[in-house]
């Protein structure tokens, strides 16, 4: 396998992460490069949100390095931060598998809160905000365009002043990227955020991750399991197999890739040809 | 050494009071999830229930032991069944109609309930402490010291830890075995689910109040007998001490309710003997947020996974 | 049983009479239990030991009295077909109502607070009301304050009134030992109760729900019993006496020369002093209500709600749970402080019996009647209990009986408090109120 990561924004090295005696991922490494969209597939139970998890935090992994750098070379060793440092300082943000908005405050409140900290500085830690000082006032100005120029890359503009609990279900997912993309990070990791979706919102939201990639200079760490998301827009796949990494390249690379079609269809590796061959015969039939 | 040993008996004995009251705030807890706020002053009715039918039955200490005895189950026997009924009652009107509501309004007529409780046996019986004459006098002498301390062990202290060993062997079984311990299990787990599979959870969940509060009337004559004073007010205290307990030994645990007891009863009881009498609550509540800060699913309670 | 039979037949009602009297038998049968026991008998002390009093009568009318009440219930409310309720209002009406209370709503706030300047010098007002009043408003502002810990950063509190404690003391042992004035030790009251929420924060706000419930619970009582059993510094439980009155911009409230009636020229009158502490209580009320409102629209604020709301996701974008939850818990306890040194400049005396717990529930309860993180709701709430709680002081023995009982039934009609909506922080175009389904209850629950 080629190393194909010429500008890594996160190197992942050698991760364990042990559930009593569960190895729920096996000495993984691999990188993330700050222009691509990067997708991270494998079966149900893979380990693939153990390892979001341990990217972003939540969970404190074995043994193993995560390190993420910025542009002007500042690197943070997320393993060692505190789950609030890793998107205050290292920039990265996260959303969830089971979406987590703040249900009962509006779409435009749920974007606030993503902008705190700089907020939180700008009003002085609160006592300059509390006697209305013209920095604050400024400050959140400039919040709330940032949050409109969210609304608008997700279409959510019409629906600020509603909760966000009541928007459905695909508006959700949009909202919980546009508030991720609120704390400026550098990688955003997304886990599965097309399920659920129609396929008009599954495109709508590869565009959204195309624009985002693009425009914002933010690289997109992704798990997914709809195919047409993953083939459509990453540039660089990682397949996960009960922990352990079975393969890493392009999505052509993957695709012809024997080890991923056996773990996918579960079958022995001295048998993926014979599977290989029956199913260009079922194609081509 | 023998003071310690002395002391020792007495902790286990006012442990195995609060562990009796915990199991029913642990199995409400674990069942849904609410502090039964008002499960101390059940205790504390059920003391007072007692009382009448031992005054009724004008039993005192020249009565033979024999006859106490049979008596004292007679005593234990109502007191459990009025007790359960105040229990099924209390759940029945003030909790079962915010099931599935917002989770804080429990919580407050629980409040309400504890302090219609309290005043209701404040007005029907008076607000004065009751004082009840010793039943069960005499016990055995196990050690003395070189300066006549001796340490004992009272048939009353025996009465209560045989009472609470045996009762504890009954309802752990009782949630082993039984069909009715199997619904609890799985209310436990998933209500939701536990209702599709064709349990009917508002019954188990009735029964588990039901099964709390017989414990309490338990703890209740217990109480009466080995103080020989109730008021209107101990259910707040002993029921604060016995949550504690609870949460100590890991909420929605049997047995860890029964350590989690022990361990409050001996802290208090050794705090009183060694240090002063009059912050033994204070060593048990420190205790209490001692343990929570470094073992917060307390002593036998499983440790809770993050979902994220 | 004429009457049952009648409005059985009539159209649209359903009684299954069988049913109905299985249903009573069985009620009969739990009150005889639960009343029979308690009622019937009661233990008095008596030469030699105890003797049973009996009173079977009482015991027989309370009794019939349950059945009774429960026979009305099956006749008036539950002979309808299930789904429809008692008194049918059409929706026309209920929409109407609807927009009556939004309208009401809004103006609600503005003739409180006007009805509350000039409530002092309407006729009507005598220094009973006046002291009812300043009760009420006390109640209001730890309301207030507790709002913020519990309605807004949704963390339960069961030992709110150990910051009250705080406040009082503070105030009063500052007076004592160092003669400080009401007007230094007021800011110094509410910096010692933050400070001490601080302390007690620290190691407990990594515990969840309600582990911190029964947490804050226990140093409540900590404090109380230090303060009962510290008699050399905190007079134990008699408590501190002579605490000082706070004065007018120096002027005391005196008959002297020099006092606030001479220097104002009025005849001396007692009420002076009473009317001087309901605009105290009223200002430091206010203040609370608008810090509050100020801070909400802050960020803290809206991190206080998004970690109500959940807490994961707002460590995911950053926010530092802890000094959430620190915050929240140091500013409730400020103005829990401030409202317990006005309580100990207005009673003049403490003592460690006003700190039970029944307080932190009253406190709470008014908090969760009103609706969490609803200001308004908790003037509405601290009215209904306080006054309530005053209307039965003649049944002086069966008031806390009643009290007890409203709080039971408020919360049954009510679960999510009287005004339940949640008014957003910041709008694009229209500020439109969230439904309370919408709002979580933070982790406390």
């Amino acid at each position: 396998m080629i190393n194909i990561v010429e500008d890594p924004v996160l190197t992942v090295e050698h991760l364990n992460m042990r559930f009593g005696g569960l190895l729920a991922v096996d000495d993984l490494s691999f990188d993330v490069d700050r222009r691509d969209i990067t997708a991270l597939i494998g079966p149900n139970g893979a380990g693939k949100t153990t390892v979001f998890n341990c990217i972003t935090g939540f969970y404190k992994p074995t043994e193993g390095r995560i390190t993420a750098r910025h542009e002007d070379g500042a690197k943070f060793l997320l393993e060692r931060m505190d789950d609030f440092k890793i998107p205050k300082v290292a920039k990265v943000a996260r959303t969830f598998q089971n979406i987590r908005l703040f249900g009962g405050m509006t779409v435009l409140e749920n974007l606030m809160v993503g902008q705190h900290n700089p907020l939180m500085i700008a009003s002085s830690y609160t006592f300059g905000g509390i006697f209305g000082l013209s920095g604050y006032k400024k400050a959140e100005k400039e919040a709330v365009e940032l949050a409109k120029y969210w609304m608008e890359q997700t279409g959510l503009t019409a629906r600020a002043d509603d909760a966000a609990g009541d928007l459905p279900y695909g508006e959700q997912r949009k909202l919980e990227i546009a508030r991720a993309m609120c704390t400026k990070p550098k990688l955003l990791c997304l886990d599965e955020p097309a399920a659920g979706l129609n396929p008009r919102e599954s495109e709508e939201l590869n565009k959204l991750l195309l624009f985002i990639r693009k425009e914002r200079d933010t690289g997109v760490l992704l798990i997914e399991h709809d195919m047409n998301v993953v083939m459509g827009i990453s540039d660089h796949i990682i397949v996960l197999d009960y922990g352990k990494k079975i393969a890493d390249g392009t999505p052509e690379e993957i695709r012809n890739d024997p080890s991923v079609i056996a773990a996918y269809l579960g079958v022995a590796d001295d048998e993926v040809e014979e599977v290989e061959h029956e199913i260009e015969e079922g194609v081509s039939s | 050494m023998e003071y310690f040993l002395q002391q020792l008996i007495n902790g286990i004995t006012l442990g195995s009071i609060y562990g009796l009251i915990a199991i029913g705030y642990t199995m409400v807890y674990g069942i849904i999830g609410m502090i039964n706020f008002a499960h101390g002053d059940i205790f504390m009715v059920s003391s007072f229930i007692a009382l009448i039918v031992i005054t009724a039955l004008g039993l005192t200490v020249s009565t033979g032991l024999g006859l106490t005895i049979l008596a004292l189950i007679l005593v234990l026997v109502t007191s459990m069944v009025i007790a359960s009924v105040f229990g099924w009652t209390t759940e029945r009107l003030a909790y079962r109609p915010l099931r599935g509501s917002f989770r804080l309004a429990p919580l407050i007529t629980a409040i309400g309930i504890s302090i219609v409780l309290q005043n209701y046996i404040q007005i029907t019986q008076g607000a004065r402490v009751k004082p009840l004459q010793p039943l069960i006098e005499d016990g055995y002498t196990l050690m003395t010291r070189a300066d006549g301390f001796t340490v004992q062990l009272s048939n009353m202290q025996i009465l209560i830890i045989t009472v609470t060993i045996v009762l504890m062997t009954v309802f752990s079984l009782i949630i082993a075995k039984t069909s009715l311990g199997r619904a609890q299990r799985a209310c436990e787990q998933d209500r939701k689910m536990a209702s599709l599979l064709g349990i009917n959870v508002d019954r188990t969940i009735s029964m588990t109040f039901v099964m709390g509060a017989a414990l309490a009337a338990v703890a209740g004559l217990m109480f009466l007998l080995y103080y020989g004073v109730i008021d209107f007010f101990i259910g707040f205290v002993a029921g604060v001490k016995a949550f504690t307990a609870a949460v100590l030994g890991g909420i929605g645990s049997l047995p860890g309710a029964m350590l989690g007891g022990l361990v409050i009863g001996l802290i208090e009881t050794f705090w009183s003997a060694y240090f002063s009498i009059e912050y033994k609550d204070v060593a048990a509540f420190s205790m209490l947020a001692i343990v929570l800060i470094f073992l917060p699913q307390g002593l036998l309670g499983k440790p809770e996974v993050e979902k994220v | 049983m004429a009457d049952t039979s009648n409005s059985a037949s009539r159209p649209g009602r359903h009684l299954d009479f069988s049913k109905v009297a299985k249903d009573l038998i069985v009620t009969a049968l739990i009150a005889t239990a639960i009343f029979g026991s308690t009622i019937a008998f009661r233990t008095v002390s008596a030469a030699g030991g105890l003797r049973l009093e009996v009173r079977y009568d009482i015991a027989f009318y309370v009794i019939a009295a349950v059945v009774f009440g429960r026979l009305l219930l099956w006749i008036f409310f539950w002979s309808k077909p299930p789904g429809t309720s008692a008194i049918e209002v059409p929706t026309g009406i209920k929409s109407g109502i609807a927009k009556i209370t939004a309208k009401v709503g809004k103006g609600f706030g503005p003739t409180m607070l006007l009805f509350a300047l000039v409530f002092p010098f309407l006729p009507f007002t005598d220094r009973y009301l006046l002291d009812l009043s300043i009760l009420i408003l006390t109640y209001v502002m730890l309301g207030w304050g507790l709002n913020i810990v519990v309605g807004l950063a949704g963390l339960l509190d069961l030992g709110y009134v150990a910051f009250y404690a705080i406040g009082a003391y503070s105030y009063a042992l500052l007076a004592q030992y160092f003669g400080f004035s009401f007007w230094m030790c007021l800011p110094l009251a509410g910096i010692l109760a933050a400070f001490w929420g601080i302390i007690l924060g620290f190691p407990v706000l990594r515990l969840r729900g309600d582990y911190l419930a029964i947490v804050t619970l226990a140093f409540g009582e900590i404090i109380r019993i230090v303060l009962l059993n510290w008699y050399q510094f905190t007079g134990g439980p008699d408590g501190l006496s002579g605490i000082p009155r706070p004065s007018f911009f120096g002027l005391e409230f005196t008959r002297r020369e020099g006092g606030f009636a001479d220097f104002f020229g009025l005849d001396y009158s007692s009420i002076h002093r009473i009317m001087f502490m309901y605009f105290l209580i009223l200002a430091l009320a206010l203040l609370t209500n608008f810090v509050t409102n100020r801070l909400r629209r802050l960020p803290i604020g809206r991190a206080w709600e998004a970690l109500r709301e959940d807490e994961i996701a707002c460590r995911s974008l950053g926010l530092n749970t802890t000094s959430v939850k620190l915050t929240a818990f140091a500013i409730g306890g400020m103005f829990a402080g401030f409202a317990g040194s006005f309580f100990a400049t207005r009673q003049g005396f403490i003592s460690p019996e006003s700190f039970t717990f029944i307080e932190s529930a009253l406190i709470l309860a008014i908090v969760v009647l009103g609706g969490m993180g609803s200001q308004v709701g908790v003037v509405i709430a601290s009215i209904a209990m306080i006054g309530g709680f005053e209307v039965f002081r003649e049944a002086e023995q069966f008031r806390m009986l009643i009290f007890g009982l409203a709080m039971v039934v408020i919360m049954i009609w009510r679960p999510r408090g009287l005004i339940s909506t949640r008014i957003p922080s910041i709008f694009l175009k229209e500020k439109k109120a969230v439904s309370a389904d919408m709002v979580a209850q933070g982790e406390g629950h």
